[in-house]
């Protein structure tokens, strides 16, 4: 396999009055071609400025450190600016918002939506951009297509507007595919259409999503790997199936077992104590260490990337010390 | 926006603004070639003549058909008034999208430049532009109001702009690779024309009384062409002995100002219902 996107030491700095604070602090993980990797995370892990900082979208006065780099393909994007930048936007990496109303322009049908998109990226007639607008409504399954080009968003269920949003994102025909939380809003047999048809597009178009959720339900079946994210940094990935059955970090254990579970004995839900810290203020070494119920002395310093399976990689102390 | 006209055709007051307001605006356009001519030899011997089947609102002191000046004087007023706030308008609408888009530093020059130039009174600003004139030509008196009226949309405008910047659908916009010019002309612009509508229609009705009173410093439309301000001017010293003449065009100001403010205010009434 060849990687589409490659990120490394990726940090996000915004100033502070006393300190500056790092939403995002070393994230490194490759996307390969045509699978999806799901990058989860609680409520300020730093996910969602992650995928920003991929198309260089950081709201200001944050910073992606001059360090980091992020590579799509040959492309170094760290080193890109103005028109190249926009080239990359929507064309080689497209981002499917997670307010599926707030996202589409209340004024503008979704026809004319479509269009201003596809127009921006390829050199087309109005008409050709029409039918290609059609085609796309109808590659995302939303029915009666020609219809709904003169469809206003607020005619839309939201459902529709979700796949509206992905026939957007995919307008620019992107090899990358950022879905930021794109089911949150969605009830339950929505989100896992949605889900589908993000997973069956990725299998059409050999595309490679980075799909962004604190869900770890939804991951599960879908992604082919995933990234635990905790304040800033990665703690933990490796393919699904294994993280799943061989959790190695305590934090990907807790959120696993803050899970309900369908099969097997009955059993309390455990949640984890305490929420995520905040960036101004991450504790020294390990970032979890606070809130863990393994921690040792060692947890108040860095902890190295260890093994813990071919392919399966996490941050932390446990396996050095373990008997 | 057929929205916005719907709901301003189904608010009463709404439906009366518009049908005066378009009545106005038939009659300032067909009615001029079916009347007597205004520039007909002035007759100061005659004088001023009450309202007869003849002369449907009297004479003025110097015998010129009242009714015919005010059409000709509606006609210039709306002229002025349409060239002035699109004008205005216009300019209003670029400034406040550019210092709400841009922000930062272009923010900051634009809009202290507003607030110094709101700080001087709209009609001294414009007495001091025309009165430095000798002679002032219909153009440069459109230009003037025109160049003075922008800075209270440009203000809107730019509330608006900051309001939609934060949306979503700006940002995404962005992240799929829209340039800036297209981030605000397609998904700005379109979105600010609902208040913009209400702004520009209670605009014509401050330019309208602007115009008249501004003819009837004497520093507006010059004698003799007719105006309504103009012709207050000219009939004050018979507003006892012949007061058709300066009624008939000050009634013409009421009527055109309401019917523009009611208009105003419908759709204001409607854009705050649906948004």
């Amino acid at each position: 396999m060849t990687s589409v996107l490659e990120v490394r030491e990726l940090r996000v700095r915004f100033p502070g009055r006393a300190a500056p604070a790092w939403p995002v602090d070393g994230v490194d993980f490759t996307l390969e071609r045509g699978e999806m990797l799901a990058l989860v995370g609680e409520s300020g892990s730093g996910k969602s400025l992650t995928s920003l900082a991929l198309l260089r979208l950081v709201p200001a006065p944050g910073t992606i450190t001059s360090d980091s780099s992020i590579r799509l393909g040959e492309i170094d994007v760290m080193s890109l600016d103005g028109d190249a930048l926009r080239r990359i936007r929507g064309r080689r990496i497209g981002l499917v918002m997670q307010d599926a109303l707030g996202s589409l322009n209340p004024v503008l049908t979704i026809g004319d939506q479509l269009c201003e998109t596809i127009r921006t990226h390829f050199p087309l007639s109005r008409s050709a951009a029409r039918a290609r607008a059609e085609a796309l409504l109808a590659e995302v399954a939303l029915p009666d297509p020609a219809r709904r080009l003169t469809s206003y968003p607020h005619q839309l269920s939201g459902g529709q507007r979700q796949r509206v949003l992905l026939a957007l994102a995919l307008a620019g025909e992107p090899e990358v595919l950022i879905a930021d939380e794109p089911t949150s809003s969605l009830d339950v047999t929505v989100q896992a259409q949605i889900l589908a048809l993000i997973d069956h597009l990725r299998a059409s178009r050999g595309m490679a999503v980075l799909l962004i959720t604190h869900d770890l339900a939804i991951v599960a079946g879908r992604a082919d790997r995933v990234a635990v994210m905790y304040a800033g940094r990665i703690v933990e990935t490796g393919a699904t199936r294994t993280v799943f059955a061989t959790p190695g970090h305590p934090y990907t254990r807790g959120l696993l077992d803050s899970l309900p579970r369908l099969r097997g004995p009955v059993r309390l839900v455990e949640p984890i104590g305490g929420s995520v810290p905040s960036p101004d203020d991450w504790p020294a070494g390990c970032r979890f260490h606070p809130r863990c119920p393994r921690r040792m002395p060692a947890c108040t310093s860095q902890p190295p990337v260890v093994p813990v399976a071919p392919g399966h990689t996490m941050r932390c102390w446990l396996p050095r010390t373990a008997p | 926006m057929n929205e916005l006209g719907r709901r301003l055709w189904a608010d009463p007051a709404g439906r009366a603004g518009t049908v005066i307001l378009l009545l106005l605006i038939l009659a300032v356009i067909a009615l001029p070639p079916m009347l007597p001519d205004h520039r007909v030899q002035p007759d100061i011997v005659r004088g001023a003549q009450p309202p007869s089947a003849h002369h449907l609102l009297g004479t003025d002191n110097l015998n010129r058909d009242v009714f015919a000046r005010v059409v000709r004087g509606g006609q210039i007023s709306l002229l002025v008034a349409a060239g002035a706030v699109l004008m205005s308008v216009t300019l209003g609408t670029l400034v406040g999208l550019v210092a709400g888009y841009a922000g930062g530093w272009v923010d900051g020059v634009l809009m202290r430049l507003v607030d110094a130039t709101l700080a001087v009174p709209r009609l001294f600003l414009l007495l001091l532009l025309v009165a430095a004139l000798e002679h002032i030509p219909l153009g440069i008196l459109i230009l003037s109001i025109g160049a003075t009226g922008w800075l209270g949309t440009s203000r809107l405008v730019r509330a608006e702009v900051l309001r939609l910047k934060a949306l979503d659908f700006t940002r995404g916009a962005v992240a799929l690779g829209a340039r800036p010019s297209r981030v605000i002309f397609t998904h700005l612009l379109p979105n600010v024309t609902g208040p913009l509508a209400v702004a520009t229609t209670l605009a014509v009705g401050d330019v309208i009384l602007l115009e008249a009173g501004l003819s009837f410093l004497g520093l507006g439309v010059q004698p003799p062409t007719p105006s309504w301000g103009g012709m207050i001017l000219d009939a004050k010293p018979y507003i006892v002995s012949a007061p058709w003449s300066s009624l008939a065009p000050g009634a013409a100001i009421v009527l055109t100002v309401l019917a523009v403010n009611l208009v105003g205010d419908a759709l204001s009434h409607a854009q705050a219902e649906g948004g």
